[in-house]
This record gives C-alpha cells, sequence and structure tokens, in this order.
C-alpha cells in the first residue's frame, strides 16, 4: 500500500485538481467570469434565489372531446364532399365514441375508404389513432384508439410547451424552465417573478381566438338552432347574454402574424391591435368586401369579447380588438395571441412562490450553518486522530469544492435541502477516514508494527466502507429518482456526490498522504 | 500530543447479556410510537394533503388574534397560524378553494396579502404554496413508495452481499427507526412536508451504513473465530466497531446541530429528523440488529472456510518491503 509511484501520485492528484478547478468560477462574480474561455457556476435553485413554481396539468378529457368533435365534422364534411355524395344520418357522440349511419347499404364501402383517409396509422406497430368498426351493416362506430389518444396528447403537450415558452418572456422574465413530468403536466420555473398571478392567468388560459359571423337570424329560447350556428356567451352584452354565431371560424389566432396592446385614439380605450399574416389579410379583405353592414364576432375562448358591425371593407390585413380591457389585460392577450393557441387546456395543479427575502436568509442561515460545522468537524478530527485527522480534514474540503465543480458541470441546482447536503457530507466524509484510523489503531493494538497496521488499517476498511456506502448510496438513486425537479433532488445530488467522492478521498487521496509521510519519516509508533 | 479517546480501548460491554432488556423496551418504544402516531396523527403540511400555506414576514412580531380575526373575516376557510421562530414570521395556514377556477388560489392569496398589508404596514409575504389535492395525494403516495423502495433494495442488498438474516435484522431495525420518527413527528407536531420525506430516506441510509458496518465486522470474525460461539463473536464485533460508531455518529451529531442552531426555520423539522434518526439509527445498529441475528440463528457458514483467515494477511509486512 505504500507504494506510490510518482506516475500514480501525479494521477491522483491531476484528476482533484481538475475536478477542484470546475469550482473555481463559482466562487467569483459573473461579470469576471463571463470573460473566461469556460465558466460553469453552481445555479441556484428556486428555494434560494426566489421565485415561482407552476405545475400545469392538461385537461386530457376536453382534448379527447375535442378530437370526437373535430373527427364529427370531418367525416360529415368527407360524405359531402364524396363523388358521389354519400348520404349518412343519425351522426353522435355518445360515450367517447362516435356513430353515423349510411342510408344507402350499397355505399358501405365507399364510406369507409373516406373514414380510412381520415385516420392514420400511430408509431411502429402498424395500429391506427381511431378504430372503425360497423354494426347491422349500415352503422359505423368510430371510437378513438389508446395509442390514437396518446400520440394526440403528446404532440399537443409539446406545442402547449413551446405556447409556453413564448408566453413567458412577455411578463418580463428571465430564464424559465419549463420541462415536461410524466405525460400530462409540464412544470414551469421562473426565478425572481414576483406576483405570479399574471403570469398564472396567461399559462392557464388556452388563449384560442377565432373570428365568426354573426348568424342573420335570432332564435327565441327554446328554439332549435339553425343549422351550423351556435350560441356563445357575449360578454359586452351585460350578464347572461348570448349571440348567436355561425359555427365555422373564417378566421382564427393562427392567421394573425402578430398582436400588441395599444390605445384607441378616440377615446383613449385600452384595445389589442392586430394584424393577420398574408393569407389571412386577404381572406379578412374578401370577407369584410362581402359582408358590409353585418356583424362579425371576436370570440376568446369560447366568449365573444367583441361583435363590430363591419361598416367598410377592411383590406389593410389589421384592425384591433374592443372589449372591456384594461391596459394589462390587453398586454396580457396581446401577449397570449402572439404565442398563439395552446394546444390543450391547462389548469395549475400547485404552485410555489418564495421571496427573495427568505432565499437570501436561507443562503446566509445556510452558509453560517456550514461554516460552523466544517470548523467543529475538523476540530474534533484533529484532537481525536492528530496528524490522520488533519488528512481526514483535508480531503474533507476536497470534498466540499469538488461537489460543488461537478454539480456546476453538470448544471444542478443547489437548493436549500442541499445545503443541508452538504452539512450532512461534511459529517459522513469523515466516516471512511473513521473507519480506516480506527481500524489502523486497533491494528496498532494488536501489536503490528506502523507499516503493517496502515496497511491492514485500509485494506479491511476499504471494503467496509464500499459495502457501507452502497447502501447508502441506494436510498440516494431512490431519492433522486422520485424527488422530481424540485429542493429533494438537489438534496440527493449532494449526497450521491458527497458518497462518491468522500470514499474516493478517503480511500486513495489520505492513504497517499500517509505513505508518503511513512515513506519520508519511517516512524516507528505513531500518535493515532 | 495526547489524543482524543471517546470510547477506551479495550471496552467489553456484554450487549448480548442485556439484549432482552433491549428488545423488551425496543418493543415497548416502538409500539407507545405507533399508538402516539395513531392516537395524534401526524401534522401533514400542503405538500400532502393539498390546501394554501402563506409565510408572512412582519416588521415586528404580530398578534396572533389580530391576524386571526382579520384572515376570519375574509370568509377563505378555517385558518391555522404559527409564528415562527425568529418571532416576525408567521405561517398561515388555508384550506384549498373548492372552486376549479385557476384563478381561485390567488384571489385568497390576494385577499389575505392586501388585508394583511393593510393592518400590518411592511408586512411582506416569504412563502407561498398553494397544492391541489390530486397532486398532493400523488405526492404522498409517491413518498411512501421511495420510503418502501429503499427499504426493500437494502434489504435486498444486505441478503445478496451477507447472510438472509443479516437482510432481515436489517430491514426490522430499519423499521424500527421509522416508526421512532414517526413517533418523533406525532409528537412534536413538526410539519411533515417532502422534505422529511429525504430526512427519511437520508435515516434510512445513515442508519444502514452503520449496521453493514457492524455487520462486516461480525462476518470477518466469524471467519477469523472459528471456534467461537455466536454470542461472543457479535459482542466482540459490537465493541470492537464501538469507537467507530460513536465517532461518525458524533461527527454527522456536530455538523447537525449547526443546521439546527444556525440554519434558519426552513430545514428545523428536517434537521431535527435527522438528528433523532442518528440517535436511533446507532442504537438500532448496537441492539436491534446485531443482537437479533442471535435470535434469526446465525451461525458461521461453511461456505467461508475456503477463504484464508483475514487475521494472517500481510503478517509479514516490514520496512523491507517499502519502496
Amino acid at each position: 500500500m505504500l507504494d506510490f509511484p510518482r506516475s500514480k501520485i501525479i494521477a491522483i492528484v491531476g484528476v482533484l485538481v481538475a475536478l477542484m478547478l470546475l469550482a473555481v468560477p463559482s466562487f467569483f462574480p459573473e461579470r469576471i467570469t463571463n470573460s473566461w474561455p469556460a465558466h460553469p457556476r453552481v445555479s441556484l435553485g428556486l428555494d434560494l434565489a426566489g421565485g415561482s413554481r407552476l405545475l400545469l396539468e392538461a385537461d386530457v378529457n376536453a382534448l379527447i372531446a375535442q378530437r370526437l368533435e373535430t373527427m364529427h365534422d370531418q367525416i360529415a364534411g368527407g360524405m359531402d364532399k364524396a363523388s358521389p355524395k354519400i348520404a349518412i344520418g343519425d351522426i353522435s357522440v355518445a360515450d367517447g365514441q362516435l356513430s353515423f349511419m349510411v342510408r344507402d347499404p350499397g355505399q358501405i364501402d365507399a364510406a369507409r375508404e373516406v373514414l380510412n383517409n381520415l385516420t392514420q396509422g400511430v408509431g411502429l406497430t402498424g395500429q391506427r389513432d381511431w378504430d372503425i368498426s360497423v354494426i347491422n351493416s349500415t352503422n359505423f362506430v368510430v371510437k378513438p384508439t389508446q395509442a390514437g389518444i396518446d400520440q394526440a396528447v403528446k404532440v399537443a403537450m409539446s406545442a402547449a410547451q413551446s405556447v409556453i415558452a413564448k408566453r413567458i418572456p412577455g411578463f418580463g422574465t428571465k430564464e424559465p424552465t419549463i420541462v415536461a413530468e410524466g405525460a400530462s403536466r409540464i412544470a414551469v420555473e421562473v426565478p425572481g417573478l414576483q406576483n405570479p398571478q399574471a403570469l398564472k392567468e396567461a399559462l392557464g388560459k388556452t388563449a384560442k381566438l377565432e373570428f365568426k359571423m354573426v348568424a342573420d337570424s335570432v332564435v327565441q329560447p327554446g328554439q332549435a338552432l339553425p343549422l351550423g350556428t351556435q350560441l356563445l356567451p357575449y360578454a359586452e352584452g351585460g350578464k347572461g347574454a348570448t349571440l348567436l354565431v355561425k359555427r365555422r371560424a373564417i378566421l382564427t389566432g393562427g392567421d394573425l402574424a402578430s398582436a400588441s396592446a395599444g390605445k384607441k385614439q378616440e377615446d383613449n380605450r385600452d384595445i389589442v391591435n392586430f394584424s393577420f399574416n398574408s393569407e389571412g389579410g386577404k381572406t379578412f379583405a374578401k370577407i369584410t368586401q362581402d359582408n358590409v353592414g353585418k356583424r362579425f364576432a371576436v370570440v376568446l375562448d369560447g366568449v365573444i369579447i367583441s361583435a363590430p358591425t363591419i361598416n367598410t371593407p377592411i383590406l389593410g390585413g389589421s384592425g384591433y380588438i374592443e372589449g372591456s380591457f384594461t391596459a394589462e389585460s390587453a398586454n396580457t392577450l396581446a401577449v397570449e395571441l402572439n404565442s398563439g393557441a395552446l394546444p390543450i387546456d391547462l389548469k395549475v395543479v400547485e404552485e410555489r412562490t418564495i421571496g427573495p427575502g427568505l432565499g437570501a436568509e436561507s443562503i446566509r442561515a445556510g452558509i453560517t450553518a456550514s461554516i460552523i460545522a466544517v470548523v467543529a468537524v475538523m476540530l474534533f478530527m484533529f484532537v481525536t486522530y492528530g496528524r490522520f485527522g488533519l488528512y481526514a480534514n483535508l480531503a474533507v474540503i476536497i470534498n466540499v469544492v469538488i461537489i460543488i465543480g461537478v454539480m456546476a458541470l453538470l448544471g444542478s441546482a443547489l437548493t436549500l435541502p442541499g445545503i443541508a447536503g452538504f452539512v450532512l457530507t461534511i459529517g459522513t466524509a469523515v466516516d471512511a477516514n473513521v473507519l480506516i484510523n480506527e481500524r489502523i489503531r486497533e491494528e496498532r493494538r494488536r501489536g503490528r508494527n506502523v507499516v503493517q497496521a496502515v496497511e491492514l488499517g485500509y485494506k479491511e476498511a476499504s471494503r467496509t466502507i464500499f459495502e457501507a456506502n452502497v447502501t447508502h448510496a441506494i436510498s440516494g438513486v431512490i431519492m433522486f429518482i422520485m424527488g422530481g425537479n424540485g429542493p429533494i433532488r438537489g438534496f440527493a445530488v449532494v449526497l450521491l456526490l458527497g458518497i462518491c467522492t468522500s470514499v474516493f478521498t478517503a480511500v486513495v487521496f489520505t492513504r497517499m498522504l500517509v505513505a508518503l509521510w511513512i515513506r519520508r519519516n519511517r516512524p516507528s509508533d505513531i500518535n493515532i | 500530543m495526547r489524543l482524543l479517546k471517546i470510547v477506551p480501548d479495550n471496552t467489553n460491554i456484554g450487549f448480548v447479556s442485556l439484549r432482552g432488556w433491549a428488545f423488551g423496551l425496543t418493543l415497548l418504544l416502538s409500539i407507545a410510537a405507533l399508538g402516539v402516531t395513531f392516537a395524534r396523527g401526524l401534522n401533514l403540511g400542503v405538500d400532502f394533503v393539498g390546501g394554501i400555506m402563506i409565510e408572512e414576514k412582519f416588521t415586528s412580531a404580530p398578534d396572533a388574534d389580530k391576524v386571526r380575526v382579520l384572515i376570519e373575516r375574509l370568509g377563505v376557510g378555517a385558518a391555522s397560524l404559527q409564528a415562527i421562530d425568529d418571532g416576525k414570521s408567521m405561517s398561515i395556514r388555508l384550506p384549498r378553494p373548492e372552486s376549479s377556477d385557476p384563478a381561485a388560489t390567488n384571489i385568497v392569496v390576494n385577499k389575505v396579502q392586501a388585508a394583511l398589508s393593510q393592518a400590518f404596514p411592511g408586512a411582506t409575504l416569504s412563502k407561498q404554496d398553494a397544492v391541489s389535492g390530486k397532486v398532493s395525494g400523488e405526492l404522498l403516495w409517491k413518498g411512501g413508495l421511495a420510503v418502501a423502495l429503499a427499504i426493500l433494495g437494502i434489504g435486498l442488498f444486505a441478503i445478496f452481499r451477507f447472510e438472509w438474516q443479516f437482510g432481515v435484522s436489517t430491514v426490522v431495525a430499519i423499521v424500527h427507526d421509522l416508526l421512532m420518527t414517526l413517533g418523533f413527528f406525532a409528537i412534536t407536531r413538526f410539519e411533515v412536508d417532502l422534505t422529511i420525506v429525504a430526512a427519511v430516506l437520508t435515516i434510512i441510509g445513515y442508519s444502514i451504513n452503520d449496521k453493514i458496518v457492524i455487520d462486516d465486522r461480525i462476518r470477518e470474525n466469524m471467519r477469523r473465530y472459528r471456534k467461537m460461539e455466536m454470542p461472543g463473536i457479535i459482542d466482540l464485533s459490537v465493541n470492537e466497531t464501538l469507537p467507530r460508531t460513536v465517532m461518525t455518529s458524533l461527527t454527522i451529531l456536530l455538523a447537525l446541530i449547526a443546521m439546527l442552531i444556525f440554519g434558519g426555520h426552513v430545514l428545523r423539522g428536517f434537521t431535527a429528523a435527522m438528528i433523532l434518526g442518528i440517535i436511533v439509527g446507532t442504537y438500532s445498529s448496537i441492539y436491534v440488529s446485531s443482537s437479533l441475528l442471535i435470535t434469526l440463528g446465525l451461525r458461521a457458514d461453511p461456505k467461508a472456510e475456503g477463504d484464508a483467515p483475514a487475521a494472517k494477511r500481510g503478517d509479514r509486512m516490514s520496512y523491507k518491503d517499502v519502496p
């Protein structure tokens, strides 16, 4: 064990120094390190930096219902356009499936052909996104498959993530983290944001903008609606007011090029200015030309926010939306419109906000506690093991620095439980050294000479250290996996890194220090 | 310089002969812990039962009754208040609003915030957690699962690396540690939140670490002294490793006590749980797990005889071998 050739010493010291260098940028202010070629630095978790975390959950059932509705429209349209036209009846959605009847049994095959074109394969298994079956030889049942639903949720969620990513910067926050959690959740973390309310409302809103023509007819309560129309709540018309509009949207939020909050010149009311993209602008121009004197409705998330009358054709491809806006809500809507509609409804199911005051206080307290812990443990080690305690102390310091460095490299955030992890690591890092030193003491008591005692001490203790730390690491790994992205994971990271580094420094590094010392001094007795 | 020796050389405590008493006491304490947990329940935080938790910092210590009356008047549900030890902060716990409106939570928080800052100028929000019932249910389930998986994984490792008796005794000892921790939380009313799950997992990890060290020594001594009876081997092993057990527990306790005193109030429950866990884990290593090995009928394994006795290794080492 005392055999440490120069090459091995260089390798050990080299590895430790390299790992320690990783921590250096974390100790300097950002403006200095920015000019360095590489500057990984430890970032602070929300609980230390202050900020908000929102967990958004998608309404999968609403998406399923929406898909059925879309399918309904597509089937009706598809059968209508087929040549020869396929007459269908009794088309309805119930119990999560869609059914309809083909009036002429001779057109069953043609109808199936239309349906097949509306469905797609999912993944590599050859499964399709909708399941089509025929009952009683004339009735079709179209049912979404689980694979199809999963696929739709996946697509919607990844689109939702990018919509959110576009919405957040509109609130002036920096470096948001947006990650999927499981199949139907998105976690959003925004450091530094003090009042998450506006953001929360913006993220929770679908912002599905539609332009629809107001229907010419008026229906009395209880009367059946004319084909292709729907009643929507009308915000401007007072409580409970509704307006009958055409079902089909002439334009949607997807046709917009941009939107911005502004003031109306005449009365200084808050409005949202928008401009269509070239395609949308042409459509809008045509529609306004053809419908002068009629009204159209601006529908946001199923509510009519305004229903202006077309006085003159609007040819410039831009316009504004008025409604009962405040400056803030106009800005929020503009941000939402710019980011596009969320393809799926999201609901906030968990929200955590930490003020910067508490975060700063936690950092201060954590650092104080860590320093006191380090000093106390080091003193204790020194009075117990003398020189061997000093070696262990050196190992503890190296451990702490390396953990910081590796965390910076991995981009793992330091959280408050993470600081506790450091304090705990300071305690456990000496454990490996304690095991070794106690073993050396024992072997000396058994009458072995210095070299034998040190040799056996390291050899026997190394096995114990390995086994004891594997079990310790098992609980750390479980914590890491189950801890989500929150503060607990920060703790698990520190704990696991601490286990690795403390075993390495104890078994390899302190052994080298002891070996070099013994080789140089050849003591006949050691004070341990 | 004379070095400190916390455990004197050649300590020889008859742990095994005391085990009858120890088992009795341990059993009694475990039942008591279980009883108090069932009787009083745990103070589960919003992480596990859902709801809203607001921590407000005031410029000077607020009058709790005044705060209570203020919040009651808002009609946002029954509030439970708790002063936080820096004296100026207070945590306010509210049920989650029943409305499914995503803004409902905000409305409650804003109402409380507005009322507080009006009645107590300078009051600021330090922290706010709002967790829905669905998420909290999942967190509770996940936390329980994590603890169960940790126990299972570690038990399997012990069985795989040692004999089955080690696995069983280790798991029994961990369950004991867990019961003590539960009892501690039931009595102190510390809030049980997500960080406590981390603390429990750490306690399990530490407690096992301690047991493995002793188990490892028992195994080594079983090979070295094949003629010795098990009680003698266990007493010897526990006594031999006692300095390390005590020393390590003390260093970790030193570090944790620093954290408890200076580390701020946010992690107080976490640190307290860990301190208790270290003490209980050390006790269970010495008494519960190693003494249980005898009850479980551990004997020197004939397979081990093929190994060279550890005592012979390195016997002829001397300075001549040093390069």
